[in-house]
């Protein structure tokens, strides 16, 4: 280790926590203590509230449903990108990367250009068959799942690349179908980042905004999620509804956070 | 019973790694694929697994022609560079892995895993996960659940190339008597001459893709059919454009030995009982060669540097066949 001044230390610490707390703790923090300026007054009236359970309950229905997704096509992907070799890799490869860099509302708009009902490329051929996409729940997922995409993959590639496919020959040569290697070699291999990519794929989902908004409609009661509640309520001065339904989700991706840091190995060989 | 190989070539992009290989391996033998890195000897061997598939040829394993057969089908036990344990599964669930594919009786994999742990002499360790394991341990653990399915043919990717040396010489030695049990085909590839001499009963010299020598360590040896085979299995000094064994030279402090040349010692490396002496010529060429001799000899005759010396080749020799148009593959 390079040998520093105590003071440069010093100084170099207050830095980076004076950073963190101005930028994160102090103001996450603020949710909390606003939500319990009148005791438990503002959660129990929240969950009293059929809006707002409605809306929890459709984050939930949401954000599972787009990280059950993004698990199935995240794997696939990953393992498409490091086992494989095909024309077009690079372009699959940077198009992974695309949600991260678009902003969501770019992603709304653009999936109500290919499902809108009236008008879009697709949108009319499943409103004639009975499929609502677009201020539905399906285009709801089909938004967050856009937007949560990349982590899953960006999680498990590079392990993929890590561990090499000398486990997965191995398995072959001793009569394992590529089914059972997948299951029983390849799957186990990559659990953790597996794990990693879900927590922050569910994160994610959690909290998404912008992309939501414009696909749902933000229809009360039908189309609305946590998260659009809480800009509503805030913009309607329902303050403490909004700073108590922000402190659920603010908890639940904590929740998340913790239950990885205690589950992980504490040494991964 | 055997391993047929006929007319395999692989490329890999303009990359020659294979050029038209016919090969028989014979059954029961442990037989050796020797040569530099990147000469194609890996690359066969995993054509043979069904591991990398031949641009061009056949394979027959045990008279069933594998050419087309998936790894999972060819029923051979193979063994990686850096032992490819299931990080996940503990050493006794390793070696059952292809037990269980099989869906063997639990009794029966029980027992064959308790078996073949105490072949490798691992069975206290049978509980372990792979990574408490040292090198050496892991692939002896590899080796148990290669042999586990019973395999036509085991084969072995340099098993040894990631240990240490002492390890190495102690696991070479073990694989020889481990194979003098169990009698499976068996082929290694190597770059590593000392290991192929010792434990192979048939060496295959194997360089840019094509077949330089096939035989049995001595047969290699004594009669390399080439300089590049010779170059290969030991160290090698030229004298008028023929190569000899550095110890196949002899040195005398006095002249008058019949066909003896006149040289003088330039420089002297000792390497524990061997002493290698850099003697120059003094012909008009001033050719720079080497010599080894052992340090008892030096001592007796007081060699060193800038002393006139007399050299004269051993009776008997080794030279190089010599038919550089036509690489022997007998």
């Amino acid at each position: 280790m390079v040998r520093t001044s105590p003071l440069l230390r010093l100084v170099l610490r207050t830095v980076v926590v004076g950073y963190l707390v101005l930028l994160v703790a102090w103001p996450v923090s603020l949710v909390a203590t606003h939500t319990f300026d009148d005791g438990f007054s503002a959660l129990s009236k929240a969950f009293a509230d059929p809006e707002v359970i409605h809306a929890l309950k459709l984050t939930a229905v949401v954000a599972l449903s787009s990280v059950a997704i993004n698990l199935v096509f995240g794997v696939t992907i990953s393992l498409l990108l490091v086992r494989y070799e095909f024309p077009g890799k690079r372009l699959l490869s940077a198009l992974v990367d695309v949600p991260l860099s678009v902003s969501p509302v770019v992603v709304g708009l653009a999936l109500l250009l290919v499902y809108n009902p009236r008008s879009g490329w697709l949108g009319p051929a499943l409103a004639d068959a009975g499929v609502q996409v677009i201020f539905s729940t399906p285009g709801m997922v089909l938004a967050t799942t856009f937007v949560a995409l990349p982590l899953v993959i960006r999680e498990v590639v590079p392990v993929l690349e890590e561990i090499g496919d000398d486990q997965e020959w191995a398995a072959r040569s001793l009569g394992a179908s590529s089914f059972q290697t997948l299951r029983r070699i390849t799957l186990p291999g990559v659990k953790w980042a597996l794990v990693y990519g879900v927590v922050l794929a569910l994160a994610r989902s959690l909290g998404e905004y912008g992309a939501v908004k414009v696909v749902s409609g933000n229809v009360v009661g039908s189309t609305q999620t946590a998260t659009l509640l809480v800009d509503q309520r805030y913009q309607n001065f329902d303050q403490p509804t909004a700073y108590a339904i922000s402190f659920l989700l603010a908890v639940a991706s904590v929740v998340c956070i913790v239950i990885v840091s205690v589950l992980r190995p504490k040494q991964e060989a | 019973m055997s391993i047929d190989i006929s007319h395999i070539s692989k490329r890999f992009g303009s990359f020659v790694a294979l050029d038209d290989i016919n090969l028989t391996i014979p059954s029961g033998q442990l037989t050796a694929l020797l040569g530099p890195s990147g000469g194609g000897k890996s690359t066969l061997l995993r054509i043979i697994a069904g591991l990398e598939n031949a641009d061009a040829g056949a394979v027959t394993i045990e008279g069933t022609d594998a050419t087309h057969l998936p790894a999972q089908k060819r029923n051979v036990g193979f063994v990686f560079q850096h032992y490819a344990a299931f990080k996940h599964m503990s050493v006794a669930k390793n070696v059952a892995f292809g037990l269980e594919i099989r869906k063997r009786p639990k009794a029966e994999v029980k027992q064959k895993v308790d078996e073949l742990l105490s072949l490798v002499h691992l069975s206290q360790f049978a509980d372990r996960l792979p990574a408490q394991l040292s090198g050496g341990q892991r692939q002896r653990m590899a080796l148990a659940r290669a042999l586990a399915i019973e395999p036509n043919v085991l084969l072995l990717d340099e098993p040894f190339g990631a240990l240490d040396a002492k390890v190495r010489k102690e696991l070479r030695e073990w694989l020889r008597r481990l194979h003098d049990e169990v009698h499976v085909t068996t082929v290694f590839v190597t770059h590593d001459q000392e290991e192929a001499l010792e434990v192979a009963d048939e060496i295959v010299v194997i360089n840019e893709g094509r077949i330089e020598q096939v035989g049995t360590p001595d047969q290699l040896y004594d009669a390399p059919a080439n300089d590049f085979v010779m170059g290969f299995l030991g160290p090698t000094t030229e004298i008028d454009g023929v190569l000899y064994r550095p110890h196949d030279i002899e040195v005398f402090t006095h002249p008058g030995i019949a066909g003896s040349i006149p040289a003088r010692i330039v420089r002297e490396l000792r390497v524990g009982f061997e002493v290698r002496l850099t003697v120059e010529l003094l012909d008009a060429a001033h050719e720079q060669i080497t010599v080894t001799v052992t340090r008892a000899h030096q001592r007796s005759l007081g060699l060193r540097p800038d002393l006139d010396v007399w050299l004269a080749t051993t009776h008997g020799a080794v030279v190089p066949l010599m038919d550089p148009a036509q690489p022997a593959t007998a």
